[in-house]
């Protein structure tokens, strides 16, 4: 409802809402109170111009055309939305019927529907007004069944786009009948655009109405609507302009009354609600030890914060992240969903996009501050020397390019090669990530390529240049045991080789501890242990998870061990540790003061106020069973 | 009673050039039991379970339960499912209340009060507050959502659950906690459970029986035990082997170096004879005289091996490990 409210402090959605509201008083009132008016028949004033009696003049009969528009507002706007609801039900009718019908039929009604939408509206609407007959009712048909086809074909794709969906799938399953399918679980889920496009429809109705009586196939006299005064005006319009403007005015406004509504509508219930400008966000200080810093260092991060604007103010997803990668080491970033590894990553690589903010004491990769540096600088420097791998294999590549010049683009750009030579390199770096035939393979487009040699490829692609950074962000994640064992072996060589350090970010503690000699364990935004992956971990957080990873020597009599409770939400993350709610050795401190990362062993930090002795197993069970 | 039972079951999509997401499987999910299905995505595992019930179309076989055609069977039959994603497998635009009623037979429980109760038990039965009925899904976390998701499903008085790789789209600390209640909701109820997954480790801590596809096949299926401690087909072992545990390393390479970058087979066309002979680190791309392999289909005749195992060299491999184990304990 707050929301409704702010679109309407909007200066659209105000105006809008002004405009509708005139339209439909007018509609209303306007016929009661100067119906007597508009048929008065002034015989000593006949087709005049705007004068002081009649304000924008009379018509042929001397019948005051003010009063005539004002009054005309009603039929305008009813048949217009009288259309608008056939058009709307046919449409839906239409529609939805491929859900209900078996196959065949459904194919027979989406054709038909489809061979409709070829043709342009108007010509629909003509043809529809010949067959229905010339007159107000036909008109109204007419204007109504040319909206149909659009609107079947927008309800179809939406409805199957929503059938596509487990639920309906589960609602099936649990012997839920077509209809009740379609109404309980379909409709409700598509009423948003529709009801959008059926007010947007409302104003093309109008315009399309006042074309066909215009043109005289529409309302006929006695009766009267905005075309018909415009048509009527016309003919005199080098005596009287106004006879002829004011109707033409009056469906403009009308229309535009529509269409507001309609944007409005949608702004609402999209994302589209304009953010208000926040003010910059203070910056917390650093309340870690600096990572330290080494000749060797790749990259170094201090206090890396990363907030975005949300209507209720910032929200800090990446709380002041520090820590150092030297030459040829492996770091493995872990965390659950939403703990910000993807993001530290992205922000690390300069890949986080206003309107985001990002921060940091010191950001530095080979030696230059990311943050500060101008992009046409650094983008050779990243070009070459950093490489990403992302998530997703399947949107990584542009799908309309073949693998192999893609590749070469990278060594066109940045190393300045000409184009055979460049995509000599991409197939010799194809090889090098070990994809077969890669002299044919380099010509394929990415569709071609299964995940794990996307992504093979991709990290090909960091290759092009000398990266001395690969960042693999959950490069696994889509893949299968046996593709992922491959690619985890291919970053391992790959670093072995040329010395490459990697950060592997995953959600999977059991490939992090296997792959990287350390890891950096995130939680809510912040990191809480820095690690070597052979040591005990001594932050409650990292033994939980742990321990609640499954492997292939679990006890399968025993229950799981879980983490109760949940992440804080990035907006409302406590004063005190983030963790402590969940954290079965918590204090009032804990829930106090949050507690800084600290150095206990010289390669190993921990942030918390009580952190585990060593001399207890690694595994233990943190709850068994129990609620989240 | 309630066995399902996949007979020669096959999926087809699409015309000549189509694609055969399941291939003549058979496979037994016997009462109260808990059969796991792995295999890596595009192994046809979800085709499978999703033609149980009547999402995919049969295009040839059947699938029985307790004897009975499940095309059937009534339109509520005692089957149910959980899907993997609980963001997209729960209206949200109806509060779980309503969705769990929905999947309540109707006639079973006439009245609206004795709805709202069993809706009440069925929370509690999934360790979530009954007065939550009247919540969104888009208040609930995934791991909430998708013990709604159970609830719906348990709604339905199945007799066999299909669970098709419910714990994959949740954080580890959560998965436990789901995994948990999934295994103590099979054992109260005695439901019988086709639980798919792609990670072993899952599978193993759930399953009675271990069922491995590949390519549209089952290759092997045995007590889960044996499966995972004895692997008959090459596949699985090499399943087994790359599972991140906590002991040995993910980076060891093995002597199965000339497969390991092989691509995976394009299931459009899948190879002849044994459909794994191009990745197989014991076939004949890296052993000599074991050109059956490209030519006969192991799948044809499976009883009489270990396991069924869709292997021509399964008892010479196994027994080769047994002695090099053999030998290297003594």
């Amino acid at each position: 409802m707050a929301k409704w409210f702010a679109a309407l402090r909007t200066p659209v959605g105000g105006f809008a809402a002004a405009l509708l509201t005139l339209v439909l008083a007018l509609a209303v009132f306007a016929p009661i109170l100067w119906h007597d008016n508009a048929f008065a028949i002034d015989t000593d004033a006949i087709a005049q111009g705007p004068s002081a009696a009649h304000w924008l003049g009379t018509d042929d009969l001397g019948r005051d055309i003010l009063f005539r528009v004002l009054v005309a507002t009603r039929l305008s706007v009813l048949l217009a939305v009288l259309a608008t609801v056939i058009g709307v039900v046919t449409g839906l009718v239409l529609g939805t019927l491929p859900s209900l019908l078996p196959r065949p039929a459904a194919r027979l009604v989406t054709s038909a529907v489809n061979i409709a939408v070829a043709f342009p509206g108007l010509l629909l609407v003509l043809f529809f007004s010949v067959i229905f007959g010339v007159g107000t009712h036909g008109a109204v048909f007419a204007v109504g069944f040319a909206l149909a086809p659009a609107f079947a074909r927008l309800a179809q794709t939406l409805s199957a786009s929503v059938a596509g969906q487990d639920f309906v799938s589960a609602a099936r399953i649990s012997g839920v009948g077509r209809m009740r399918l379609l109404i309980r679980h379909i409709l409700p889920n598509i009423g948003e655009p529709l009801v959008v496009n059926a007010t947007i429809g409302a104003g093309a109705c109008l315009l399309a109405f006042s074309g066909l009586s215009f043109l005289g196939i529409g309302v006929q006299a006695p009766d009267y609507d905005w075309g018909r005064l415009l048509g009527e005006g016309l003919n005199g319009i080098y005596v009287n302009p106004a006879a002829a403007l004011a109707p033409g005015v009056a469906v403009v406004l009308a229309g535009l009354a529509f269409n507001l509504v309609g944007e409005t509508v949608a702004g609402v219930i999209g994302v589209r609600t304009g953010l208000r400008k926040l003010s910059p966000r203070p910056v917390t200080p650093a309340r870690e030890d600096a990572a330290d810093a080494r000749d060797d260092a790749v990259l170094v991060v201090e206090n890396l914060q990363v907030a975005f604007p949300r209507p209720a103010g910032w929200t800090v997803p990446v709380r002041g992240v520090s820590f150092t990668v030297r030459a040829g080491e492996a770091i493995g970033v872990v965390g659950e969903s939403g703990s910000g590894k993807s993001l530290t990553g992205l922000a690390v690589s300069r890949l986080v996009e206003a309107p985001a903010v990002v921060t940091a004491d010191k950001l530095e990769f080979a030696g230059k501050p990311v943050l500060t540096t101008p992009e046409r600088e650094l983008r050779g420097l990243l070009g070459t020397s950093l490489a990403m791998v992302f998530q997703d294999p399947m949107t990584s590549f542009n799908p309309t390019r073949r693998i192999g010049r893609q590749l070469a683009e990278v060594a066109e750009q940045h190393q300045g090669l000409p184009r055979a030579k460049a995509f000599e390199r991409a197939v010799d770096r194809l090889r090098a990530v070990r994809i077969p035939a890669a002299e044919r393979r380099a010509r394929q487009y990415p569709h071609e390529f299964s995940g794990g040699m996307r992504q093979r490829a991709m990290i090909g692609m960091g290759l092009m240049g000398d990266p001395k950074l690969i960042i693999a962000d959950e490069p696994t994640t889509a893949l299968d045991v046996t593709v992922q064992r491959q690619l985890l072996r291919l970053l391992a060589r790959t670093r072995a080789e040329r010395d490459t350090a990697i950060i592997l970010i995953s959600h999977d503690i059991a490939v992090v501890s296997q792959t990287c000699e350390r890891m950096l364990v995130m939680y809510a935004g912040r990191v809480v242990e820095d690690l070597p992956s052979a040591a005990t971990p001594r932050h409650p957080y990292t033994r939980a998870l742990m321990a609640a990873t499954l492997d292939l020597e679990t006890d399968r009599e025993a229950s799981l061990a879980v983490i109760p409770g949940r992440p804080p939400e990035p907006d409302r993350v406590p004063n005190g540790c983030a963790f402590a709610d969940r954290c079965p050795a918590a204090t009032d401190r804990c829930r106090l003061e949050d507690p800084a990362l600290e150095r206990v062993e010289p390669e190993h930090r921990v942030a918390c106020w009580y952190p585990a002795a060593l001399s207890r197993p690694a595994k233990e069970t943190v709850t068994a069973g129990g609620a989240e | 009673m309630s066995d399902l039972v996949f007979d020669a079951v096959s999926v087809r999509y699409g015309g000549r050039r189509g694609l055969t997401a399941v291939d003549r499987v058979g496979l037994t999910v016997p009462s109260g039991q808990v059969v796991g299905l792995v295999g890596e995505s595009g192994s046809g595992k979800s085709t499978l379970a999703r033609a149980a019930v009547g999402l995919s179309p049969i295009s040839a076989g059947r699938v029985l339960l307790g004897g009975v055609d499940v095309r059937e069977l009534p339109r509520r039959p005692p089957l149910q499912m959980v899907f993997q994603d609980p963001y997209s497998s729960l209206d949200p635009r109806m509060s779980i209340g309503e969705s769990i009623t929905e999947a309540i037979p109707r006639g079973v429980l006439p009245g609206r009060a004795a709805r709202r109760d069993e809706v009440a038990r069925l929370l509690e039965l999934v360790n979530l507050d009954p007065d939550r009925a009247s919540h969104l899904p888009g208040q609930l976390s995934g791991g909430q959502r998708q013990r709604v998701a159970l609830a719906r499903a348990l709604a339905g008085r199945p007799e066999v659950l299909i669970a098709d790789e419910i714990t994959s789209a949740l954080d580890v600390s959560v998965q436990g906690a789901v995994l948990n209640l999934v295994r103590s909701v099979q054992r109260r109820l005695g439901l019988s459970m086709l639980f798919i997954s792609h990670n072993l480790a899952v599978i193993r801590y759930l399953s009675d029986i271990v069922a491995v596809m590949y390519l549209g096949r089952i290759v092997e299926v045995g007590p889960a035990e044996q499966v995972l401690s004895d692997p008959q087909h090459p596949y699985t072992r090499d399943l087994l082997a790359a599972a991140p545990s906590a002991t040995g390393s993910l980076l060891d390479v093995g002597d199965a170096s000339e497969t390991a970058d092989v691509e995976p087979a394009d299931p459009h066309h899948p190879p002849a004879g044994c459909r794994y002979h191009t990745r197989c680190p014991v076939g004949p791309l890296v052993r000599t005289g074991r050109e059956l392999c490209l030519q006969a289909d192991p799948s044809d005749d499976t009883a009489h091996r270990r396991h069924s195992a869709a292997c021509h060299f399964s008892d010479n491999e196994s027994r080769r490990l047994t002695i090099s184990r053999g030998a290297s304990a003594s």
